[in-house]
């Protein structure tokens, strides 16, 4: 009787850790996933959403041009005479500063829609 | 109004009808549509696409002769609707795609649409033309100008039928009233007003003013630091003009009354699920946030689609949706490469179909997914190159999620993640549906005996 007893007892313990470890994967594939994803980078902060996230995605389309930077850089070239393309490049103050040959074509799409046809 | 397992003859089976767009091993980024929608009567079919242009489709007539084909959508009208700017004064560049297409209810016998890119709302006119002033006086034929001095006798110029001209003009332009991107727009049901809506204000317009907004709601915070939530969607309700609805990037839903004030910062109604404090991660408010709401055609219900969920709201009840579907709940396990690679960010879209018994929404792969809201039966379909024979009966398809891999399943790993369907549009009273499947716009019907 009691070795029945005892055996009952061992295979409760055994499915009670059983159960546990199934909890630990079964309660979250989020929280797994979040762990793998803090293990990549470290320095992630606590607060995903909130404003880091929210001041990107309003800050879409930001593209910073100084035309002071640019037309200062233009009439350097021009005593220069230097062919225009090459040396407005090498003018250019800063690293990051880009000219209007730099930025995407804005000339409109003349070419039709291929749903067109 | 779904496939069934069973083969009831009573469930919808859906066929390919018609694909739009070319193949193309590099996709044009211009090329890509960004928003679909059909008309009140469904007779016409809008898609925008990044390039900003607009391409306007018109179902043909049925045939007598051909009872099995319905009508086809054919290219009626196209027009580049938006041009990309740039703002100097912000620094700003301003894209050109199409963010949303609304119409108008047709009132006359040209039709009416609102198309919008990130700052500027246009109403465009979209008319036949089918005759022509012939008989000037002063102009020959070919439009030369004639000397006044040969001119011996006058005539009457008279209207002669000339081939069928679509033309679209732009009617109105409703600029510089947003400092951040227009997401939504809405006709109201007063046929009089619509609401453009941006990350942090809504504007309402009368449709035939240009040059005064008002600014119904603002959650622009003072310190901008302070910022938690975006509007992500906005929505007048169908019939009660005084209503709208929007949704938030945490989740919610807020419904105002245009009556009560006249700025609506103070909601009537707030719809949100409570969370459990327990299941909370890193990912949960990512993927809380509402990408799209409808409401119903009847009114009652509301609709949200958020990144692995759609839910079915009442109006009445604010504390939890009256129904929740998985889209693509395997997904779950993947959000830390979703994250990484941005589709976790993906904005889907969710419609209903005429009679509020089936929502469908899109997700990877060119799948979509259509859920019964009667039977609860659900369905996954592919916009495909490969299964676009006339006529040609769509095969559900199944995604396995680890385990043994049967025949026909595909396993997550091998979902093609940069083939979204994020925008879809339901015929207001058939069974037609448009996909736009990245470049290409896919048109299913129900398969008609």
């Amino acid at each position: 009787m009691s070795e029945e007893i005892e055996e009952t007892k061992t295979s409760e313990e055994a499915t009670g850790e059983e159960q546990r470890e199934m909890e630990d994967k079964v309660i979250s594939p989020e929280k797994a996933e979040e762990a793998k994803l803090k293990k990549r980078y470290p320095n992630l902060g606590a607060k995903p959403g909130g404003s880091d996230l929210l001041r990107k995605r309003l800050q879409k389309g930001q593209k910073y041009f100084d035309s002071g930077d640019y037309n200062m850089a233009k009439a350097k070239v021009k005593n220069k005479q230097l062919p225009a393309a090459t040396a407005e490049k090498t003018e250019i103050t800063g690293d990051h500063i880009p000219t209007p040959q730099d930025l995407p074509q804005r000339k409109p799409s003349l070419v039709a829609s291929k749903l067109a046809v | 109004m779904i496939p069934g397992r069973g083969g009831d003859p009573d469930d919808t089976r859906w066929c390919f009808a018609q694909v739009k767009g070319v193949v193309e091993v590099n996709v044009t980024e211009a090329d890509i549509i960004s928003t679909v929608e059909f008309n009140s009567t469904g007779e016409l079919l809008a898609t925008g696409d990044k390039g900003g242009r607009v391409v306007v489709f018109q179902r043909e007539q049925e045939s007598k002769n051909q009872p099995h084909r319905r009508g086809e959508y054919n290219v009626y009208s196209t027009f580049q609707s938006h041009e990309p700017e740039f703002d100097y004064l912000k620094s700003l560049e301003i894209e050109e795609k199409i963010n949303k297409i609304r119409w108008l209810p047709q009132h006359n016998a040209a039709y009416f649409l609102l198309s919008t890119n990130d700052k500027t709302v246009k109403l465009w006119k979209i008319s036949e033309r089918d005759r022509r002033p012939e008989g000037y006086n002063l102009k020959d034929e070919e439009g030369r100008i004639r000397d006044p001095a040969t001119i011996t006798t006058l005539r009457v110029p008279v209207l002669r039928p000339m081939d069928l001209m679509v033309e679209a003009t732009a009617r109105r332009i409703f600029s510089n009233a947003h400092t951040y991107h227009i997401n939504s727009i809405s006709v109201n049901s007063d046929y009089e007003t619509f609401m453009s809506t941006d990350d942090l204000r809504i504007n309402l317009w009368n449709l035939e003013i240009t040059n005064k907004s008002f600014n119904i709601v603002d959650i622009k915070p003072a310190n901008m630091e302070e910022l938690t939530e975006v509007i992500t969607a906005a929505e007048f309700h169908p019939n009660q003009c005084n209503t709208f609805v929007y949704s938030s990037s945490k989740g919610s839903i807020r419904l105002c009354d245009m009556r009560a004030a006249a700025l609506c910062d103070n909601h009537s109604k707030f719809f949100e699920e409570p969370e459990d404090p327990s299941n909370r991660s890193f990912f949960s408010e990512i993927i809380s946030s509402i990408s799209d709401v409808k409401f119903s055609h009847s009114g009652r219900y509301l609709m949200t689609r958020d990144y692995l969920t759609v839910k079915v709201w009442d109006l009445n009840m604010e504390s939890k949706p009256l129904e929740t579907y998985q889209v693509h709940d395997y997904l779950r396990s993947k959000l830390c490469s979703l994250y990484e690679n941005d589709c976790i960010f993906d904005k889907f879209e969710c419609v209903w179909n005429g009679s509020d018994s089936v929502i469908m929404t899109g997700s990877y792969n060119n799948f979509f997914r259509m859920f019964d809201r009667n039977t609860k039966r659900d369905v996954t379909l592919e916009a495909s190159r490969e299964n676009s024979k006339p006529r040609a009966i769509l095969k559900p398809r199944k995604v396995c999620v680890g385990g043994k891999r049967r025949k026909d399943e595909i396993s997550v790993d091998s979902l093609d993640f940069s083939k979204k369907i994020l925008h879809t549009a339901w015929h207001p009273s058939e069974n037609i549906i448009a996909v736009a499947a990245t470049n290409n716009l896919y048109i299913f019907q129900d398969k008609v005996n």
